[in-house]
């Protein structure tokens, strides 16, 4: 007998890409057209950050990993386009989207991928790392699934607060079968939290597929039924549709503190890091195949030019503005300090970077 | 001024940060019907509530890093290890998580949260319950490691740890949980990193930490009235941060020192303790550093056979004899 079912993918994803059918769902008829305008312009400018690292990445600027979103562009920006003040999110080391898309800068998240000390974490973290909880943004977890438990903390927070918020906490196909996935599902659906777990199923944990690493019964997100928790499959590919989807989530998160699960089948383009070779797993036919019908930037640009939103000049307009504003963060970062050596034994401990009279700790905390 | 246990310590000064702080919570396994596996927070859930005591599943790593998510947001939760052993199962959460994030971030998030419960062997409960961690996890930018030897200290440095705005790790020991001393009933704290002179001598310095304080305590009695010799016995209370200069001052004036441990040999804490006084304090030195170690194996059960691979009086004063030969 097979051990994994045949996937279940979404409606919508069964049939060739068309107009989308999540256009009128009230969540996107109430969006204004500057609101779409600027919807589309944050997944371009996702789309043109990442094709500009991987310039820098190949003029050897940027060390270690460097895990690129290009093509799932769809899924942060429709999750993320719904949150408000006390919504929260977390996600694993495929992560610079998530940032832009909370409002960080190209300039700072470019940096801190060459590792300036203008970088979003003063190059300290790199690009598996990247925080902004000015902005509700948690991370940028390097351990696969290790941010899960993270995420259902938020959301207990929340929630003990007593704040109407929640805590996104995204995850690859891959951290499904992580234990601290499974614990945090348990917690969440246990103390009825407000979370969405957003698994961004892009196929591959790193090399190996879905149907070599994971015993499914159809889906990933129908695990959520051995915790009675709530579950969708979404198309990743549709921002409307994932926006709509996220919004039932969401309303079942602020309203009733409950937990969800939300599938959203997506792809990328580049290997699992810029040193996967990305040759022995997959067929390049399957990566064109994605790029030519389904590329989420390219399937809402052709929605809002149907809707009369958008126009061809527009279109240009906006995608020139987002090259030249990821041509900047990359003389930006070129031009930013390197940390100084001073600079490696700082913010370890808060209390070392906060010495003042209400301080009660002493002894030696840096050892030589 | 009232004589309690050292688990009634650790009582008060969860009791006294919870009502004076609504962002503390208490939090593990067992901690709220049942009243604490070890009952150190025996009543805690009828006077604070399920909201403020918190009963979890078996799940380490779920609550653990559940905690530590909380504390991002200023939560300050006080975890419950019902033994330190089970932090091996949320060793990604106790270490990569909440020891690096503050780091990682650039100084953007810091983790308020306290993890406690007892680390300890001697209890005849085989391998797997009796691990003592604390060189493991001080070895960690990031975190904070304290080892309280008797009640005051216990609800000192648990007071001190649900205040710090970092990581502490505060490790106890069943033993101790009954040992009983006068503790002051009014607010007070031990101040992380501050090591504590536990008896005054001249001839030979005694550095140790946890259990192996009491152990040494009365290896010192034993050697002065047996052997005429006066050790002075310094109680780290806190692995990390670790206070250097009382060691040093101690030995110093000693001229001797005898590092004991209930750890195993191999980089347990005396090796960075013996590290410091060489490279300190070397000309000072009338003999080579002694120490004392658990034995070298996985924790034994044999009840017999356990309390000879701990460190035992007998032992510390055969050592201390070397040391003054």
């Amino acid at each position: 007998m097979a051990k994994n079912a045949v996937i279940t993918h979404p409606e919508s994803l069964k049939r060739p890409a068309g107009p989308s059918e999540y256009a009128k769902d009230p969540v996107n008829a109430s969006l204004s057209k500057a609101d779409k305008i600027a919807l589309y312009t944050k997944m371009a400018r996702v789309r043109h950050f990442e094709q500009r690292c991987i310039r820098t990445y190949q003029q050897g600027k940027i060390g270690g990993f460097l895990h690129l979103y290009v093509g799932q562009e769809a899924v942060a920006a429709g999750t993320i386009s719904l949150l408000g003040k006390f919504d929260h999110i977390i996600t694993g080391y495929r992560d610079h989207a998530h940032g832009l898309l909370v409002g960080m800068s190209m300039k700072e998240c470019m940096a801190e991928l060459t590792g300036k000390v203008t970088g979003c974490s003063k190059g300290k973290g790199g690009s598996m790392h990247y925080f902004a909880p000015d902005k509700n943004y948690w991370g940028g977890h390097g351990i696969v699934g290790g941010q899960a438990p993270l995420g259902t903390g938020l959301a207990y927070a929340v929630k003990y607060r007593g704040q109407k918020g929640s805590c996104l906490t995204y995850m690859g196909d891959g951290a499904i079968n992580q234990g601290a996935v499974h614990e945090a599902y348990n917690l969440a659906a246990l103390w009825d939290l407000p979370i969405i777990f957003v698994i961004e199923n892009n196929g591959y944990s790193m090399g190996t597929s879905q149907e070599r690493s994971t015993a499914h019964p159809g889906c990933l997100a129908k695990r959520a039924e051995g915790y009675n928790m709530a579950w969708d499959v979404v198309n990743g590919h549709d921002v409307y549709e994932v926006r709509a989807k996220t919004a039932i989530a969401l309303k079942r998160a602020h309203e009733e503190s409950k937990p969800t699960i939300l599938e959203i089948f997506t792809y990328r383009y580049f290997g699992h890091s810029m040193s996967d070779p990305d040759k022995t797993y997959r067929d390049k036919e399957e990566v064109k195949g994605y790029r030519e019908t389904k590329d989420p930037v390219f399937l809402f640009e052709k929605e809002l030019l149907n809707e009369g939103v958008l126009t061809k000049e527009l279109v240009e307009s906006i995608n020139a503005a987002a090259m030249e504003e990821a041509d900047a963060a990359a003389v930006f970062a070129d031009e930013s300090p390197e940390p100084t050596l001073a600079d490696i034994t700082k913010h370890i401990y808060w209390e070392e970077d906060n010495r003042g009279p209400k301080t009660t700790s002493s002894g030696t905390i840096i050892f030589e | 001024m009232a004589v309690i246990s050292y688990r009634e310590a650790l009582r008060a000064a969860m009791r006294e940060e919870l009502k004076r702080d609504e962002n503390v919570v208490i939090m593990g396994e067992e901690v709220a019907q049942f009243n604490g596996a070890y009952k150190v927070t025996e009543g805690l859930l009828k006077e604070f509530g399920p909201k403020r005591i918190v009963d979890t599943p078996i799940s380490e790593a779920g609550f653990i890093g559940l905690g530590i998510g909380a504390s991002m947001l200023g939560i300050r939760p006080v975890m419950e290890l019902m033994f330190w052993s089970f932090s091996y199962v949320a060793f990604d959460q106790v270490v990569n998580n909440a020891g690096n994030i503050r780091y990682m971030s650039g100084g953007l998030i810091n983790c308020p949260i306290v993890i406690r419960g007892p680390a300890n062997g001697g209890t005849n409960v085989g391998a797997t319950h009796s691990h003592t961690p604390e060189a493991i996890l001080a070895s960690h930018p990031g975190i904070k490691v304290v080892c309280p030897a008797t009640p005051y200290d216990a609800k000192g440095l648990m007071k001190a740890a649900i205040r710090d705005n970092d990581p502490v790790y505060v490790m106890e020991n069943t033993i101790l949980y009954n040992d009983k001393a006068e503790v002051p009933d009014e607010d007070y704290i031990v101040p992380i990193g501050v090591a504590d002179i536990k008896r005054e001598g001249t001839d030979l310095t005694i550095v140790a930490h946890g259990r192996a304080v009491i152990t040494s305590l009365k290896a010192a009695e034993i050697l002065e009235k047996e052997h005429g010799v006066s050790v002075e016995v310094v109680d780290l209370r806190s692995i990390r941060p670790l206070d250097e200069e009382t060691i040093l001052a101690s030995v110093r004036k000693t001229h001797r020192a005898l590092l004991v441990e209930e750890n195993k040999p191999f980089c347990g804490v005396d090796a960075q303790i013996a590290y410091l006084i060489q490279s300190r304090a070397f000309d000072e030195l009338d003999a080579p550093i002694g120490r004392v170690s658990s034995i070298d194996a996985p924790q034994i059960y044999s009840k017999k056979l356990e309390d000879l691979q701990l460190p035992y009086p007998a032992r510390v004063v055969a050592a201390a004899l070397k040391v003054l030969a």
